[in-house]
């Protein structure tokens, strides 16, 4: 396998190289778009997508999804305003450790229902996906705080949410060390391994000893405490929570991780490639007003944009999968 | 492929039955031209007798358009209020995602209920006619406010501001906050946002007077009232056009995310933000000169005034023709005006000497 | 991994299993709310609840044969946004509204086609695909109509979607749902296609083995499901006498929660016309009681959630209580494919 020898795979490079190409036509027609300020902002709204995209790359890998991830965003968020309408300085950590640990819980009811009752993820996620919205807005409604503003919240907290170091984003650094410390995981260390094989064949990998039921508990607390630590940076990142945050945010997370090539049936992809199609998905939604499509076409061109992304990578893959065949049969033959 | 033939084949049949049927259609048939238009509801006609008594225990339902918005709460807040200190009873129901369908069903219930007066501010003027239609021919005052419906189906609009006015005052903030010259852009909520498309509208208008012949329109972007949208709608505003003087957001939602992109950003202070906030989101960014000024009504007295007018109209005070008069408590009287709208009055702006004087 | 037992069978267990649970629960949120809510079961209320799950009923029946197929489609929502809009831009235009229903029909089955495409001849996940074309359908709706909203839909033929049948209470949009709903019952459950289309569910190269034109079916599962949504796009814009871009908006998520409510395995291969629309039923019912009882929408969404993640549990239970001593096969194991 490719992967192992090189840091990017086949299809990594593929996204690479969409991206590149996209920002270079952006770039030709607005320098601005590579600016400083520029980068800064690209990789700054890329880096909560990517969070959750990672999150659910650990999902599919198992043969599973989280639909709820949206809802469970919204909760943590709004989570991080009630701190902050409680008592106004509290410290940033205790906030980062409350959305995550409460991230944490909503992965583990999804992961229990999934692994312990075995029923599939994608109705139980869908399931909580409701439920888990509906605690957001009885929330909101039971308190009387229908939203949490910036004057509300400390200054350190929105400062860490919009904050840099040595110019790059807060917020861009962490997902890149939760990416890094996943993309360790899966590679190297025996249960991320392990992921890939209850992907591949669960019947298969039950027999081979993997206890795939504590994996996909475990897998289903990581996502959920991810997706927590997203809800936070959200807050801290706009200034502005009500019970509605991340709706709708299910389908980008899927759409990105997706297109960064981890493929929906389980058993492969990587947390790279989740990162780099949220990256790219990103990139083309930021793209699309300086390109100067119109305001009424971006939505259309997006959808395109994601079609377009999926279709290729599937040609490249089908082209790849025959070079190998061939090489095999050259070798054998 | 087998498979994309198979494909290609059922879209070729598909394509044959509906192109036949189309020329079987013919061209002949019923087109907007020969459509008769819907008439005005027949709800009971009763002329207005000022001096009724205020009728008692009487049921008023207030419909946002999205049970979850802030905004659309605060005024609520104020309808509820005004309804039970005149001794009836008030409630807020209505959807979370803001659609027009979802309102439609709630409209329906309500009339289930035999609630004595609905008030609605609608997603869609037209979707919610029909069933507004249906609740006055059963004897239910309907009251919109905030987003007007077809003013067939209500009674009476009570409107935040004059929308003329709502227009120019952004206009004029603007104007003034870039010294009268310079590139403006428009960050509004949906595509099919009424109020703002109204606004717009007459922002348009505005600008086109010789008053801003400096000040150039270039571009009106969608935020969808979702603040990661807004965001990197306000940052693609400001790559794009690198001499932009001025945004203005007519929309809570987005005048919000935009100021809380400025503010940490390097265009904090040289690009110009206005438009209609609520000063308790915007505090923050008035405080650390984001934001310079900004307009808004109060939101809890046009849920007031929208309470009142409900009242009144259930007690046969007013019919909701122009010219009668709606007292509404603290806030005095107000004429109706054309097509049965009430007007709040113009709106309020705030700066950092006046904002913390207010608190919605 | 596919149940071994023939489709008679596999219908009299599903039937024994979530569907009965659900006809209970259906009869019981009726018998509640006639007995406990003033008003619920007035004619006019009865058939308001029913006539206001139209669109939600053509959509999820517009899914079904896909998901028995073990595929998705998520663009159904877009696919009415998008024939709404068309038919509003067209309308406009001044074209005849004999004529617009056709061609908002035809397209509806070429985005259905699109799809099909896309999935079936590209074999791409139909999740991701139609996750795609969701967004692209809906966004073409903005470039057809822009921020406009049209109305003033002709008199004449707005009944058909808010009228009822003349003496009761039953609204003519309900009674077409009834007839897609019996057509679809008899071609899923009586007919080879049907019988198809549970096969490719349960294995999708078996039943290729078997000579069943997998492809074929599938793209005409698309093709129908697009021109079905088509068809809601209609009653919809008829219904409101408002067409806009965002019609239906979301609703893609209630069909499939209906879908799986009915007791639709998610895989593919398992469930029934009938448990579908007792789902429709209760979701109707249930929503509309819980309205006449201003129990807000937090609430209403959690025992949405609730009953969906109820309904995958149900079988499992029953099957741990019914098969103690498992037979070999018989029991899917629902982790091991999403």
């Amino acid at each position: 396998m490719t992967w192992r020898r090189r840091p990017l795979s086949g299809r990594e490079l593929g996204i690479v190289f969409a991206l590149l190409v996209l920002v270079a036509v952006t770039t030709a027609v607005n320098p601005a778009f590579l600016g400083a300020q520029g980068l800064h902002d690209l990789f700054l709204n890329a880096s909560i997508l990517t969070l959750l995209a990672v999150g659910q790359t650990l999902l599919v890998i198992t043969r599973n999804i989280d639909l709820s991830v949206g809802s469970t965003m919204g909760l943590t968020a709004f989570l991080s305003g009630q701190i902050y309408v409680a008592d106004h300085d509290t410290p940033v950590i205790a906030v980062l450790v409350a959305g995550i640990a409460m991230g944490a819980v909503c992965g583990a009811v999804n992961g229990a229902l999934v692994a312990a009752a075995k029923v599939p993820a994608l109705v139980v996620t869908l399931g909580t996906l409701y439920v888990f919205r509906g605690l957001d807005y009885g929330w909101a409604s039971l308190t009387g705080t229908r939203q949490v503003n910036a004057d509300q919240m400390s200054g350190q907290f929105l400062a860490f949410g919009s904050g840099s170091v040595l110019g790059v984003p807060r917020l861009t650094l962490i997902a890149i060390v939760v990416l890094v410390a996943v993309n360790y995981v899966l590679r190297t260390m025996r249960s991320g391994r392990e992921l890939y094989a209850i992907g591949s064949n669960p019947h298969a990998a039950r027999l081979a000893g993997i206890p795939a039921g504590k994996r996909i508990l475990a897998v289903f607390v990581v996502s959920g405490a991810l997706v927590g630590l997203a809800g936070v940076l959200h807050a801290a990142y706009f200034g502005t929570i009500n019970a509605s945050v991340g709706s709708g945010e299910e389908l980008a997370v899927v759409a990105a991780v997706v297109v960064g090539g981890v493929a929906i049936f389980g058993g492969s992809g990587t947390a790279m490639g989740a990162a780099l199609g949220a990256l790219l998905l990103t990139t083309i939604t930021g793209a699309l007003p300086i390109l100067g499509v119109p305001a009424l076409w971006q939505r259309a061109v997006d959808g395109a944009a994601l079609l377009l992304s999926i279709s290729l990578d599937r040609a490249v893959m089908a082209r790849l999968a025959s070079r190998l065949r061939r090489e095999r049969n050259a070798r054998h033959g | 492929m087998t498979n994309t033939g198979s494909t290609r084949r059922a879209v070729l049949t598909t394509a044959g039955i509906a192109v036949s049927a189309v020329l079987l259609a013919g061209c002949a048939g019923t087109t907007k031209h020969s459509a008769s238009s819907d008439g005005a509801a027949s709800g009971p006609v009763t002329s207005a007798n000022p001096n009724a008594p205020t009728k008692q225990g009487l049921k008023i339902s207030f419909v946002p358009k999205e049970i979850d918005n802030p905004y659309e709460n605060t005024v609520d807040r104020g309808g509820i209020d005004a309804v039970t200190g005149l001794r009836e009873t008030g409630k807020e129901v209505g959807p979370s995602d803001a659609s027009a369908s979802s309102q439609v069903s709630y409209i329906t219930t309500l009339v289930q209920q035999r609630q004595d007066a609905i008030v609605v501010a609608a997603n869609d003027p037209n979707a919610v006619a029909p069933a507004l239609k249906d609740a006055r021919a059963k004897g239910i005052a309907v009251v919109t406010y905030d987003s007007d419906a077809a003013p067939e189906a209500r009674q009476v609009f009570v409107n935040q501001a004059d929308s003329q006015e709502v227009g120019r005052t952004q206009i004029r903030l603007i104007s003034e906050q870039i010294g009268g010259t310079g590139k403006i852009a428009i960050l509004s909520a949906t595509p099919n946002a009424t109020n703002q498309n109204t606004w717009i509208g007459f922002m348009k208008d505005e600008l086109a007077t010789p008053r801003y012949k400096g000040i150039e329109l270039v571009r009106v972007a969608y935020g969808d009232d979702d603040d990661q949208k807004s965001f990197q709608q306000t940052q693609a505003l400001l790559q794009s056009i690198p001499d932009l003087k001025g945004i203005v957001a007519p929309t809570t939602v987005g005048i919000a995310a935009a100021a809380r992109y400025l503010s940490s950003s390097p265009y904090k202070g040289r690009v110009a933000l206005t438009g209609l906030g609520t000063p308790d989101q915007m505090r923050q960014f008035v405080k650390d000169g984001t934001v310079v000024r900004f307009a808004l009504w109060d939101p809890s007295q046009l849920g007031y005034l929208a309470g009142y007018a409900a009242c009144a109209l259930a007690s046969g005070q007013i019919t909701g023709k122009q010219g009668e008069v709606l007292k509404a408590g603290k806030l005095g009287t107000r004429t109706i005006g054309n097509h049965g709208e009430i007007i709040l009055g113009p709106p309020t702006t705030f700066d950092a000497s006046t904002i913390d004087n207010y608190h919605f | 991994m596919g149940e071994e037992l023939g489709p008679g069978r596999q219908l009299t267990r599903a039937l024994v299993r979530w569907e009965t649970a659900l006809i209970v629960l259906c009869v019981l949120v009726f018998v509640l709310g006639a007995v406990s809510t003033a008003g619920f079961a007035d004619r006019d209320n009865i058939g308001f609840l029913l006539v206001d799950y139209t669109e939600v009923a053509l959509l999820a029946l517009a899914l079904l044969p896909i998901v028995l197929t073990g595929e998705i489609d998520l663009s159904v929502a877009s696919v009415l946004g998008f024939c709404s809009a068309l038919t509003g831009a067209l309308w406009d235009a001044g074209m005849s509204f004999e004529a617009i229903v056709p061609v908002v029909l035809l397209t509806g089955a070429v985005l259905g086609a699109v799809n099909a495409t896309l999935v079936v001849g590209l074999g791409l996940p139909s999740l991701a695909v139609t996750i795609g074309t969701l967004g692209l359908y809906r966004g073409l709706a903005y470039v057809v109509l822009g921020d406009r909203a049209v109305t003033g839909f002709p008199e004449s033929y707005r009944p058909l979607a808010t009228a009822v049948v003349p003496g009761t209470f039953l609204p003519l949009p309900t009674l077409a749902v009834a007839g897609c709903a019996a057509l679809a019952a008899v071609v899923v459950h009586a007919t080879p296609l049907g019988r198809s289309l549970y096969a490719i569910g349960l294995g999708k190269r078996t039943a290729r083995f078997s000579g069943i034109r997998v492809g074929r079916i599938k793209s005409g599962a698309y093709v129908v499901s697009g021109a079905l949504a088509a068809v809601a796009s209609v009653v919809y814009t008829l219904r409101y006498n408002s067409a806009r871009a965002d019609n239906g908006s979301g609703l893609e998520l209630v069909a499939v929660a209906a879908v799986l409510l009915g007791g639709v395995s998610i895989f593919g291969g398992r469930g029934t016309v009938a448990g579908v629309v007792t789902a429709l039923l209760l979701m109707a019912g249930l929503r509309n009681l819980l309205f006449l009882n201003d129990v807000t929408n937090e609430i209403q969404n959690v025992i949405n959630g609730l009953l969906l993640i109820v309904s995958v549990l149900v079988p499992v239970v029953t099957d741990l209580v019914s098969t103690r001593g498992r037979r070999r096969g018989a029991v899917r194991r629902p982790t091991e494919i999403r």
